[in-house]
């Protein structure tokens, strides 16, 4: 298989597609932005998808809670689907919004509360990857990852972090700075089963070297992109 | 309180872990000076309306609360609080959220609404929450609130004549024609009315409401710009009275005269466009929305945001970046101080900043570049300036609409939104108080308009004219297309929010995100299919007719039938007095300093020159990944940008935004001013690798009333300065608006105007997006290079409001007629490699500009030779056309070449870890740092529409 097929999935208010669209080609997919509305009505379209991204953004405005909206959306109008898409062992992922659909779906554990400073913020962040992790999104990345942040509700919440360090479900932490309260430095965790990552920054917005913020001074680099996450998804879905 | 309606049900809200809203309510008390409220908490409440079973509750209960975060309860809470819904009519998405859920959920509901509940600790006194509620948590202009629990109202209530009424107006004489302008809040002047009289004496029947609203709206002051029109006898000048050419004629005139290369479409249509790279137009427009931040913050800004996205959508170019000027009074003014009926500052500042955030980064726009201004003048008139720029293939600019063509509205329904409150001011009931709140302000919804983008980015071959719903709503958006063409359209096919509205309300309505498309009959039908997609309401209104008519039917009855002809050439030119200013310019005072270093470290705490992160996090700059230079930059990520550049990921150019603002120098001399702004807007472009000879300007005044002719006068010589500045550098200006009157009338009856604001805005090509230059210091032993002269220039200067100005401020600084050069030369050097770091020198001088780089690149300086013998003059004075560049050792001769040896080496960069300024002493770096951004958290405290 060369390029595999990419669905970048949107809700109304979404706004990050575009940047994962750009991403996935970038990595090696052929991708494009489908409404989730559209999906309902041709769920098939996963039948030819090997990668599936929920982009981020506000869908619904975030009205009572971020991701709520679009992730009864999606339970009600593609039942088991994004299920058994994954069952079949394709690689989907959650950024931000998308992170947030999908913990109000049954696909990841935990949930995502306001910061714990009360606002919206966005900055760059270093992401180190948990070597333990099952995940194949970060599966052999050993450098941190540097991307930036842009949410108001992205406080990982669980019950048991220890239980999901121990499943190998912890895929990303924050280094040094947690910026919103994350449980454990907790910036991204998956499924059970590694193929399903959600994860709060925005690794689609480092994808060449001119988007690191101290590029003129000497940082970030090829190790550092955030693109990486999407070759190794991209790398998976061939394999798969 | 009201008693519950049959079949109400309520679901109460909690965070498991501290609200944050609890948390900023309690901050905000203590920066009000107000007794502690520790312990408060904040709840979230549901309301719908409908017969439902347990089953059905408790399906709406597992969407609407999640276990890990919240706790519901549908029971009502038995302990004290206060709560606090939207009025009805005025927007409230959460509710919208609410029936789509229970659609999903195939609940049955009659009616949605949501709200907040307060609960203050026990031993609170009365007062204090009043004053908490009052001042922090709720706005009575769209909220209402009640002691225990609430209920919400809806619209539906409130009724009102849906029918048309025949304004008599012929035969009035002077005060019956005085008295209908009071009465319909018309704001016309008196030669206006006159003029509409005798029009339709001569067509020989009285107007309709929906006519002479229309009227009204077309010709004032906000659509028909009639001061910037206005012929203006001046006074005061050097050669004694003068007729000045109207102000907007002189800012075309100056655009038409430069005729540069890349201007494809200057002041018509809703935004300026430029074509830097050949296949690539640019649309850039920024507006002014201050009166409706000052009673609605949040509002107000978000609105402002809203509008000037659709002023780009609305020449058919995709937006991808928004700025923001804000301009508010002081964030710690003593609550005794604030006059009556204003909103406190810090209240202004956390509701503009909260709508400006809340709407860029929902609509998924990156806010990069932007100012934040204090001054006790701005206590009672703040001001928001809101720009956008967008992107389109290039293409022939849209040239309908034609005989024939559909006119058709895009987007939100339409309600009360935006009518003149004061219309309204009578009504007494709760409900209609309502519609009077909803009616004075907006709230915005950005992702239906992020939906509009969607829709009509890639539709253009579908329509042959598109404008946005601004000012005026339909009428000025649907009369401005019509003009000399006609159309004639029907309203009661424009789709409602609810029902009761007049004709000439629906088509007053200020509504927010709606366009208005010149659709051919054979394109309608794909672009319905685009709108039914995405999920955009669409609404087939009419045709243009051809007839030169504008024609408005009401259930098939015509409520307006206008010549487009009288509508937008029938005004008569309004004449208007203005005394120009006598601003000293021969009489410099300098000025001494004791302490040098303890002024610079008050200049960089100062809050018009300390850090903005505060505010800069708070908005999503990263989205679409494209801002190459960020508005903060450097080592630590602290430091400030001068401009802003933005390149899509993979292309080699890129676009770079700079600002200028500075009514300091305005009190002074308006005219230095304006040519001051200029200069600082084209070198904050410069400065990042912009190409000086490729730049597009915007003008923004916020004046106050210009009937005053002191007031125009400054107007006057503002607009002659920005023209002279634009022949200087080369540089057009494609767009700009006015907003005048921006003054309060105190309970003392006095009145209190903003100092002569202009905002620049100017948008440059940047040749290299890979060449970038910022501000932060980067090699150690790295000359320190100086361009540009320095005079004792103090005028309006920062360093008076840190040591105290003396009784005669000098001068405000002149311009200098070198720049131009000075930066052409610049931008080679750049280009060739040659510049490592660079930063503009502007308020609090020199001294403040190496403290900035220095703090960017947390590197020391060594600064061996000043370029005035004068040391405060050469720390301090504000003198324009500056810059500090660095340069490594190795490439100063070939950079002093490019520079024709223009250039004042004044020190070296270093590792000490210290700004040593020769003679005068060590300041360190992390000393400059921690002043920097001592204020960097004022943003907490205060509190966000939560929306």
């Amino acid at each position: 298989m060369s390029r595999p097929r990419a669905v970048v999935i949107a809700g109304p208010g979404t706004n990050r597609d575009h940047d994962a669209v750009q991403a996935l080609e970038l990595a090696g997919a052929d991708a494009r932005t489908v409404l989730a509305s559209e999906l309902v009505d041709r769920p098939n379209l996963l039948g030819d998808t090997q990668i599936v991204v929920v982009a981020g953004g506000f869908s619904y405005a975030d009205s009572l809670g971020a991701g709520r909206m679009l992730a009864l959306d999606l339970i009600i109008g593609l039942g088991d689907r994004l299920q058994e898409f994954v069952g079949a062992g394709r690689p989907l992922i959650g950024i931000c919004n998308g992170f947030q659909v999908l913990t109000r779906t049954s696909l990841l554990p935990g949930a995502l509360g306001h910061n714990a400073q009360g606002r919206f913020d966005c900055r760059w962040v270093v992401l180190d990857t948990v070597p333990r992790s099952k995940c194949v999104w970060t599966a052999g990345i050993d450098d941190p990852l540097h991307c930036p942040i842009a949410h108001g509700e992205g406080r990982f919440v669980h019950p048991d972090p220890d239980s999901l360090a121990e499943a190998g479900q912890i895929a990303l932490r924050y280094r040094s700075t947690n910026p919103n309260g994350s449980v454990a430095d907790i910036a991204g965790v998956c499924d059970s089963s590694g193929v399903v990552l959600g994860l709060m920054p925005h690794p689609e917005n480092h994808i060449v070297r001119r988007q690191h913020p101290h590029h003129r001074r000497g940082g970030g680099g090829p190790r550092h992109l955030g693109l990486r996450l999407f070759e190794n998804g991209v790398r998976h879905a061939k394999a798969s | 309180m009201v008693a519950p309606v049959a079949a109400r049900h309520r679901l109460t809200i909690r965070s498991i872990d501290a609200d944050p809203r609890a948390t900023a309510f309690c901050a905000g008390a203590r920066h009000l000076g107000l007794p502690p409220i520790d312990g408060l908490s904040v709840a979230d409440l549901v309301f719908v309306d409908g017969q439902l079973s347990a089953e059905e509750l408790g399906r709406l209960h597992g969407v609407l609360v999640d276990p890990l975060l919240q706790r519901g309860s549908w029971e009502l809470p038995s302990t004290a609080g206060v709560e606090i819904t939207r009025q009805p009519g005025v927007t409230d998405s959460d509710a919208d959220a609410v029936r789509h859920l229970a659609r999903q959920l195939d609940i049955s509901i009659s009616a949605a609404a949501t709200g907040t509940r307060v609960e203050f600790p026990p031993d609170t006194d009365p007062a204090t929450a009043d004053e908490v509620i009052a001042r922090l948590v709720a706005n009575p202009i769209i909220e209402r609130w009640v002691d225990g629990t609430i209920e919400p109202h809806h619209p539906e209530g409130a009724a009102a004549p849906t029918t048309h009424q025949t304004v008599a107006i012929r035969g009035l004489d002077a005060a019956g024609l005085d008295r209908l302008n009071v009465e319909r809040a018309l704001y016309l002047d008196p030669e206006e009315l006159t003029v509409i009289r005798d029009h339709f004496e001569v067509v020989g029947r009285d107007p309709t409401d929906v006519e002479i609203e229309t009227l009204a709206q077309t010709w004032s002051e906000h659509c028909a710009h009639k001061t910037f029109r206005a012929i203006i006898e001046a006074t005061g000048g050097p050669d004694g009275p003068v007729t000045v050419e109207p102000l907007m004629s002189q800012l075309r005139n100056c655009t038409e005269q430069l005729a540069a290369p890349f201007v494809r479409s200057a002041f018509v249509g809703n935004a300026g466009v430029v074509e830097f790279t050949k296949g690539t137009t640019i649309a850039l427009k920024a507006e002014t929305h201050n009166h409706p931040s000052a009673v609605e913050p949040f509002g107000g800004a978000n609105t402002g945001v809203g509008g000037v996205i659709r002023d780009v959508l609305g020449i058919a170019h995709r937006p991808i970046a928004v700025t923001d000027i804000l301009c508010f009074g002081p964030a710690d003014l003593p609550l005794g101080e604030l006059p009556d009926g204003a909103l406190h500052p810090s209240r202004i500042r956390e509701g503009v900043i909260a709508g400006v955030a809340d709407y860029g980064n929902k609509i998924g726009l990156p806010t990069v570049a932007g100012a934040v201004l204090y001054d006790p003048a701005y206590t009672t008139n703040p001001l928001v300036f809101a720009g956008c720029i967008g992107t389109a293939a290039s293409r022939p600019l849209h040239d309908g609409p034609n005989k024939g063509d559909r006119v058709v509205l895009l987007g939100g329904a339409t309600g009360r939104d935006g009518i003149r409150g004061a219309t309204f001011s009578s009504a007494t009931m709760d409900a209609t108080t309502g519609e009077v709140a909803g009616a004075s302000v907006q709230i915005g919804d950005p992702i239906v308009e992020k939906l509009l983008i969607d829709t009509l980015v890639g539709a253009e071959d579908l329509y042959t004219a598109i404008t946005d719903c601004g000012a005026g709503g339909l009428s000025s958006a649907i009369g401005e297309m019509a003009e000399a063409i006609g159309a004639d359209v029907e309203l009661d096919l424009v789709p409602r929010k609810y029902p009761g509205l007049a004709p000439w309300e629906v088509w007053l309505s200020e509504a927010q995100e709606r366009m208005v498309v010149a659709v051919p009959p054979r394109s309608l039908g794909a672009l319905e299919h685009r709108c039914r997609r995405i999920g955009v309401d669409i609404a087939d209104l009419g045709e243009f007719t051809g007839d030169g008519r504008l024609v408005v039917r009401s259930g098939g009855v015509v409520v307006a039938d206008l010549d487009t002809a009288f509508l937008h050439d029938g005004r008569p030119q309004r004449r208007m007095s203005a005394a120009l200013p006598s601003p000293n310019r021969s009489e410099p005072t300098g000025r001494t300093v004791d302490d040098p270093i303890a002024a610079l470290l008050a200049l960089l705490a100062h809050p018009n020159i300390a850090s903005k992160a505060a505010t800069i996090h708070r908005y999503d700059h990263e989205i679409r990944g494209t801002t190459v230079v960020r508005p903060l930059i450097g080592a630590a990520g602290d430091g400030p940008a001068d401009g802003v550049v933005l390149a899509e990921p993979a292309a080699k150019t890129g676009i770079a935004i700079g600002i200028g603002v500075n009514p300091w120098f305005g009190l002074h001399d308006p005219e230095a001013m304006a040519f001051a702004v200029v200069d600082e807007a084209m070198r904050n472009v410069v400065a990042v690798g912009a190409d000086p000879d490729r730049v597009a300007l915007l003008d923004n005044f916020s004046w106050g009333d210009p009937r005053r002719e002191s007031t125009l006068g400054e107007l006057v010589a503002a607009v002659e300065g920005c023209c002279a500045a634009a022949f200087m550098y080369g540089a057009p200006f494609v767009s700009g608006k006015d907003s005048l009157n921006n003054e309060y009338v105190g309970s003392d009856g006095a009145r209190h105007a903003v100092p002569p604001t202009l905002v620049i805005t100017a948008v440059a090509h940047v040749p290299d997006a890979d060449r970038c230059v910022t501000p932060d210091l980067a090699g150690p032993g790295n000359a320190l290079v100086l361009l540009g002269p320095t005079s004792t220039e103090f005028a309006g200067s920062h360093l008076d409001f840190v040591v105290g100005a003396p009784k005669q401020r000098g001068v405000a600084p002149a311009p200098d007629p070198d720049a131009p050069d000075r930066y052409r030369n610049l931008h080679a050097a750049m280009q060739a490699g040659l510049v490592v770091s660079c930063h503009d020198v502007s308020e609090g001088g020199l001294a403040v500009a190496l403290a900035e780089m220095c703090i960017a690149g947390r590197l020391g300086a060594r600064i061996h030779s000043l370029t005035h013998d004068d040391v405060a003059t050469a720390l301090f004075a504000e003198s324009m056309g500056r810059l500090v560049v660095e340069v490594e050792p190795t490439s100063l001769p070939a950079f002093n070449r490019v520079m024709h040896d223009q250039v004042h080496l004044i020190g070296e960069v270093t590792e000490s870890g210290a700004l040593e300024l020769a003679g005068i002493g060590d300041i360190a770096v992390s000393d400059l740092a921690d002043a920097f951004n001592s204020a960097a958290e004022i943003g907490d405290g205060a509190v966000g529409g939560s929306r």
